[in-house]
């Protein structure tokens, strides 16, 4: 009883407000959880972009990566406040499609970040890093950086999870197709026949999983020379791994992120690159689109040839190679997040 | 004093030529194997531990049947493996410990943060981290023993009461591992290398053998080991035999949180880094080799050396089936094959003592 009174209390108390400032816009920010740096950054990059075009931001997270429910009573208590935009990090990206139609249907425009929806037109728009095209970067470098040598790697494969999310598939496939390996089907990895390929092997995407993955790598093949890691973290496990074999100085990592850890251990010799993607930008961008929609109904156009509003991929290096943009490391520090 | 002796003595005497002798006489080869096995808990893991390394051996010769090989398991393995004795003493009491790997990874980032976040000396740090872990399990001891309530439960808040904790408090950052080698080495020590004609060890995985051992030989030898196995076989009736009940649940929580400590500052030395996201999983794997290890989930029954082996089972299989290529799902898929076979031997094993 004395919950359903708080729970009216808190709808009058959103609804009152949203009243209060019916001509301000007012924006929703999900996120998948609260405390992951990445999602810490965007919610910066969302607040300061919020405060500069006078929007009201609420913040709302999950409570842990894969929380869906709570994202769907976020969209409700969106909806509930009267919204005009919802910026979106879906968890559960096929499921929560039916409260972003409830939440078009009221009148709120819902923009995807960083992972499109499935379908990916269930949003209004999309703003992400192009993860197929973060791995090409890293691949390219990767064979750049071996030159003749390419031919003969050995490469170990460290992977998010066994389910393959779509992610996880874009960098992997992407680092294949830019270091000059047949990918075949582009909607899995492990179906590709190339002789250079080590094996592959999941992480969790942290440090725990890529120390695991690559000791079992490399008591599969030791003469792996050549290592793809889905995030920084696990890249860190599996210099952890190689470094306890002395093999540490001769192995060519690369990664995707841009984490500020992550960067720094480029500067340290443990991760060769990385491609940094850019939370802050996909923030500020999407609360731009709020802002625009409210102001004249135009919606953003994604990136020409792309289903998305592509934000930005940049290879981080300080061993630049001839034919790939690379920026360096110190640049790379001053954009990085976490 | 003496006559107290020669009274047990007539007992004992007594039993054994009087019918209690029926059960293992004359009944055949199994009843004798059942007998066997029910007198040793940890054989069954054990043999198992030794049929998959023979197996996977003969399948993949010298590359898993290596000094290298073997001792990447038991590398693979010793975080979960400290986890599991904590696990083992409290499931032994009829408890169970959901809370374990939370604990394990705020110790670590207790440890972590303390040295970095506020300049404490690393060693100290690291004693402020197992003392942390202890905390914690004091913590659920007082709510098991004094509120009387389910363990289940108990840890099922502090679980998500501790994770959140280790998120807020560390903001989710990482420190890396070079930041530790150049300013508090200590922090890794756990994952100091030693080698022996190819074998490698790492302070940890002495760490996680010797404890098992000690802890083996504490249950076994001391009165405190007794009086675990008797609050977990019957609470009750301890309490009626004199045995301090609270007592003995606070001091298994209490110790299981300090393993946990332990198993943190193991968890520094195997990634070089502390890491919020790590031992995510910590809980249900030390749930897994415990009950593979054929310690009764009911309390009071089974061998800590049995956690050990489940452990190294489970580190066995997901190596061997990896060096096999097989996907990542095998596994899973195998080890929950062990949970319900090791089950439902539990059960079979029960039947004897009827």
């Amino acid at each position: 009883m004395r919950y359903t009174t708080a729970l009216t209390a808190v709808a009058l108390a959103v609804s009152g407000s949203a009243a209060m400032a019916q001509d301000q816009t007012t924006a929703c920010l999900i996120t998948k959880t609260d405390t992951n740096p990445f999602f810490v950054k965007m919610r910066e990059g969302a607040q300061q972009k919020a405060d500069e075009l006078g929007i009201e931001l609420m913040n709302f997270a999950g409570q842990y990566d894969g929380d869906h429910e709570t994202q769907a009573q976020a969209i409700e208590t969106c909806i509930a406040a009267g919204a005009d935009g919802i910026l979106l990090l879906a968890s559960d990206t096929s499921s929560i499609v039916s409260s972003v139609e409830q939440a078009q249907e009221a009148g709120a425009i819902v923009i995807a970040l960083d992972t499109p929806l499935s379908p990916a037109d269930a949003a209004d728009a999309t703003f992400a890093t192009d993860n197929f095209r973060a791995g090409e970067l890293i691949g390219q470098w990767a064979a750049g950086k071996l030159g003749d040598e390419a031919e003969n790697a050995r490469i170990a494969f460290l992977d998010l999870n066994v389910s393959q999310p779509t992610v996880g598939v874009l960098r992997d496939q992407g680092f294949m197709q830019g270091f000059g390996i047949d990918i075949k089907d582009p909607a899995r990895y492990g179906d590709e026949d190339d002789p250079r390929i080590v094996g592959h092997d999941v992480t969790q995407g942290n440090e725990e999983g890529g120390r695991r993955a690559m000791e079992n790598l490399l008591a599969q093949d030791p003469s792996i020379n050549v290592v793809y890691t889905i995030n920084e973290p696990a890249a860190a496990g599996a210099y952890e791994a190689l470094d306890a074999l002395g093999r540490a100085e001769d192995v060519l990592i690369v990664s995707v992120d841009g984490g500020c850890p992550g960067v720094q251990n480029i500067r340290d010799g443990v991760i060769g690159a990385t491609a940094q993607q850019y939370p802050l930008d996909m923030a500020a961008l999407g609360i731009e689109a709020i802002h625009q929609y409210a102001q004249d109904g135009t919606l953003p156009q994604p990136t020409e040839g792309k289903e998305f509003f592509d934000t930005g991929v940049e290879l981080v290096t300080d061993e630049p190679v001839e034919g790939v943009a690379s920026i360096s490391v110190d640049e790379g520090l001053e954009r990085c997040w976490g | 004093m003496s006559q107290d002796d020669s009274y047990e003595d007539v007992v004992k005497t007594r039993r054994e030529e009087s019918f209690a002798a029926f059960e293992s006489r004359g009944k055949g080869l199994l009843h004798k194997v059942h007998d066997l096995l029910h007198g040793n808990p940890a054989l069954v893991p054990l043999i198992v531990l030794l049929a998959s390394i023979v197996v996977f051996g003969l399948l993949l010769g010298s590359r898993f049947f290596s000094p290298f090989a073997l001792t990447l398991i038991l590398q693979q393995v010793q975080i979960v493996g400290i986890v599991a004795a904590a696990q083992s003493l409290i499931i032994l009491t009829a408890g169970i410990d959901l809370s374990v790997g939370a604990i394990t990874v705020i110790s670590s980032v207790v440890m972590g943060q303390f040295a970095f976040r506020y300049g404490i000396p690393p060693s100290i740090a690291v004693v402020c981290g197992l003392a942390f872990g202890t905390l914690c399990g004091a913590l659920n001891g007082l709510l098991v023993s004094k509120m009387k309530l389910p363990p289940f439960i108990v840890t099922l808040g502090t679980w998500q009461v501790i994770l959140a904790s280790n998120y807020l408090y560390s903001r989710n950052e990482t420190i890396r591992s070079q930041d530790i080698e150049a300013s508090a080495p200590i922090l890794q020590f756990m994952g100091t290398r030693f080698e022996i004609a190819g074998a490698v060890f790492t302070f940890g995985v002495v760490f996680m053998i010797l404890l098992m051992l000690v802890l083996a030989w504490a249950l076994k030898n001391t009165a405190w080991g007794r009086h675990v196995y008797a609050v977990g076989d019957d609470a009750e009736a301890a309490a009626l035999s004199g045995v301090n009940v609270h007592r003995t649940l606070m001091s298994v929580y209490m110790l299981g949180g300090l393993i946990c400590g332990f198993a943190g500052w193991a968890l520094i030395g195997r990634l070089g880094s502390v890491s919020p996201t790590s031992a995510y999983e910590a809980n249900i794997e030390s749930i897994t080799a415990v009950v593979i290890g054929g310690i009764s989930l009911f309390g009071g029954r089974g061998s800590i050396l049995g956690a050990l082996f489940g452990a190294l089972i489970v580190g066995v299989f997901s190596l061997g089936l990896r060096l096999l290529g097989a996907d990542a799902q095998w596994t899973y898929f195998f080890i929950g094959v062990l949970i319900i076979v090791a089950v439902a031997v539990d059960q079979w094993i029960r039947k004897v003592s009827a």
